[in-house]
């Protein structure tokens, strides 16, 4: 037997010694340990989801009574917008995936290392640095419309490194799965989340840099005047990046996470498996409509019903087609199997619902005959998609919780969040989606008015918002107790079905003493008694 | 292992900085046609106007003062090609081990880069531009400078291929190749801004 990678600078410590403070954060700071930089990932992207939930809250309180000052001042507006916006988007959504894929990938492919750690974890700390850039940036009057010339260059910084991060990210985890996995584990035998993970990360790498050349332009325009785009540059020429279709890149890994978890919750193995590889695959077709940076909006009633038809459904309907094949044979092995529904499955099949609910609202937003371009549903479609990605995320992270910290987390208690996130989504969307009917202008906090209750969809919204950040509060305080207080976990506690499970609890630094030849999508249910698998 | 799996066979050679260089060659190549498709979205919406006689429609977008270098521009494609040409000469001796060839192949390569970046650089002193006189001028800057940035990898990428070939390092082919492949990107990036900034215009 032999391994297939010396892990790079791994940090380790002789057992039986403890750390001083200052060393255990040294050790986690440089550690090129794939597992702690995707945990250091995962933990600040949760402690960002309550950025946008709590300024979620305050918008949709502050829509209550457009026609009044409210607590918001009018000169804040874009910046607050453009913060919700971005940390939604960059502070929530990509993060929060790539660093589950940094973290559990190599386990799944059999590797002992992510390929190129220190690329890794430069693209963490780039990710975060620029976050924190443009977050300071905003505050300080910088950003689209900000007055602070100095800020808007910082802001402008910290856009860059933060998508130079994500970028770097996905080259290590792409090249992971191209290179480094077991012997025997063809492309079509990597597990569904490696899959998206896979796709995901090619996906960000060609549509993200067209944004990165777009911050260049604005920059040298802010600089320099001379293209002229004006104060409201960034905002028109850099909105793409936040809204739809970029965003289904990213969440394509969260339907990775449900057809990951729906089979080894039904004890059995996926039916249909190249279908939903296919499904997955196809929601990142998203990145043409990205890079094109155009809305292509279908109009029935002109001349150009077919013209506008084909970009239309090759934009639009190919991401949708692929959710809903995704989600459909998922459940699937719902049917074939004998499911024992647990909290982690519950937040990934209603984190993937809510997603769905999304991408058919960005479907039903560019038929032109709605009338829904520039409403407030397109922010509904972001909500929905991110709080959607964010439930399935706490389920993926769930559901490797064993092979991260080496604790499982308690099951009613992530069914109650499951149940509170879904009503926290649904009442942070829906309501502006039936808003967006009556015209709600979208990233408008006043100075709009329509026939129907104003008050009630937007207290709803902000509810909903409020409902989000409390349970990301709770799943941070579960995940901490888990950690610190929670029982041992198993190697296998699920009857997993893929490497990953067949290593301790939790994984050790290099992941595998030995490498594991590979036959089948399955290879660790290959290895297990009959008994353990469902009869369909 | 917690659960035993069958036991794996040695690993086949794989191919990380190769494939990572694919994928840092794509990201490149995107980088590349935003600049140029924000170029051409530029140069489609600028404002026109009748000419003095009234029988032309002048476009407003490159300044009449403007004059490009073509034969500076034109030597510089053929630098990027013999590049290519040096980069492959690498790739085929660092495949047969012969060490000296591959070295020198390298060390060219790092020189026809140094040539492109020259000429660059020379483009701009013969322009003599104003950065922020005009969106022409401005845009100009942007994506030329883009590709110098591109040209100033590459000759990073160079120098350390050189050095470890010098070092001794007779199996370092993957490296030889990633270093041909990523000069091969900077080459076709080069001739699409080519053929946008200076023969289109």
């Amino acid at each position: 037997m032999t391994t297939i990678d010396a892990h790079v600078g791994a940090s380790t410590q002789a057992k039986g010694t403890s750390p001083s403070f200052v060393a255990a954060i040294g050790n986690w700071v440089t550690s090129s340990d794939h597992k702690k930089i995707g945990k250091i990932f995962i933990g600040c992207s949760l402690l960002f989801a309550l950025s946008p939930s709590i300024l979620g809250a305050l918008f949709g309180f502050e829509r209550m009574t457009p026609g009044s000052t409210g607590i918001v001042g009018a000169g804040a507006v874009t910046q607050l917008v453009s913060l919700y916006h971005f940390d939604l988007v960059f502070g929530v959504l990509a993060p929060l995936f790539i660093g589950l894929a940094i973290a559990v990938v190599p386990m799944q492919v059999g590797a002992r290392s992510i390929a190129f750690p220190r690329l890794a974890q430069y693209s963490l700390w780039a990710w975060l640095f620029g976050s924190a850039l443009v977050a300071a940036s905003l505050i300080a009057n910088g950003g689209p419309g900000g007055g602070s010339s100095n800020m808007v260059d910082l802001y402008f910084l910290g856009l860059g490194l933060t998508i130079v991060g994500l970028v770097a990210a996905s080259i290590s985890i792409a090249t992971t799965v191209l290179t480094a996995r077991a012997p025997g584990m063809a492309l079509d035998y990597v597990p569904p989340f490696t899959w998206a993970a896979l796709v995901g990360s090619i996906a960000t790498i060609v549509s993200l840099p067209v944004a990165l050349s777009t911050i260049i332009y604005v920059y040298v325009d802010h600089t320099h005047a001379a293209l002229a785009l004006g104060g409201k540059g960034i905002e028109t020429t850099l909105s793409w990046a936040f809204s739809q279709p970029q965003t289904f890149v990213f969440v394509v890994m969260a339907l990775g996470v449900l057809a990951e978890i729906a089979p080894i919750t039904a004890r059995v193995r996926q039916p249909l498996r190249p279908i939903v590889l296919t499904g997955i695959a196809l929601i990142t077709t998203a990145v043409l409509g990205a890079v094109t940076q155009s809305q292509h909006l279908v109009d029935f009633s002109g001349s150009n019903a077919v013209k506008t038809f084909v970009p239309f459904i090759v934009f639009n309907g190919l991401p949708l087609l692929g959710v809903l094949i995704t989600v459909a044979v998922s459940m699937l092995s719902l049917k074939e199997g004998k499911p024992a529904v647990n909290g982690q499955f519950a937040l990934a099949v209603l984190g993937a619902l809510m997603i769905l609910v999304g991408v058919a609202g960005n479907f039903l937003q560019n038929v032109k005959a709605t009338n829904l371009s520039g409403t407030v549903f397109a922010e509904a479609v972001t909500v929905y998609l991110v709080y959607g990605g964010l439930l399935a995320a706490m389920g993926a992270i769930a559901h490797w919780a064993p092979k991260l910290w080496g604790r499982t987390l308690p099951t009613q208690k992530l069914l109650g969040l499951a149940a509170l996130g879904v009503i926290g989504t649904i009442a942070a969307a829906f309501p502006l989606y039936i808003a967006g009917f009556s015209d709600q202008p979208a990233n408008a906090l006043g100075s709009f008015t329509y026939d129907g209750p104003i008050a009630l969809w937007n207290a709803l919204s902000g509810i909903g918002h409020a409902l989000i950040a409390l349970v990301v509060i709770a799943f941070i305080g579960l995940l901490i107790d888990a950690v610190r207080n929670g029982a041992q976990a198993t190697d296998d506690p699920w009857n997993g079905h893929t490497l990953e499970w067949a290593i301790p609890s939790p994984a050790p630094v290099n992941n595998f003493a030995e490498l594991a030849q590979v036959g089948s999508p399955e290879p660790v249910l290959d290895a297990k008694p009959a008994s353990q698998e469902a009869s369909a | 292992m917690s659960i035993a799996l069958p036991a794996a066979p040695a690993p086949a050679p794989r191919r990380q900085v190769l494939i990572a260089t694919v994928l840092a060659s794509a990201a490149g190549s995107m980088v590349m046609a935003g600049l140029l498709a924000t170029w051409l979205k530029f140069r489609a919406a600028a404002p026109t106007r009748p000419s003095s006689d009234g029988l032309v429609i002048i476009k407003d977008w490159m300044p009449k003062s403007v004059v490009i270098p073509e034969v500076v521009t034109n030597l510089t494609l053929f630098a990027f090609v013999i590049l290519c040409v040096m980069a492959q000469w690498a790739v085929y001796s660092a495949k047969r081990a012969q060490s000296t060839h591959r070295s020198l192949a390298i060390g060219t390569t790092f020189l026809m880069g140094l040539a492109a970046l020259n000429s660059q650089i020379a483009v701009w002193n013969q322009m003599k531009l104003e950065l922020a006189k005009s969106a022409y001028n401005t845009m100009f800057y942007t994506v030329t400078g883009a590709m110098v940035v591109f040209i100033a990898v590459g000759l990073a990428f160079s120098a350390v291929a050189f050095f470890r070939s010098v070092g001794g390092r007779d199996d370092d082919k993957q490296v030889v190749t990633s270093h041909a492949l990523y000069w091969y990107f900077c080459t076709a990036a080069y001739v699409a801004m080519w053929f946008v900034v200076y023969v289109q215009k």
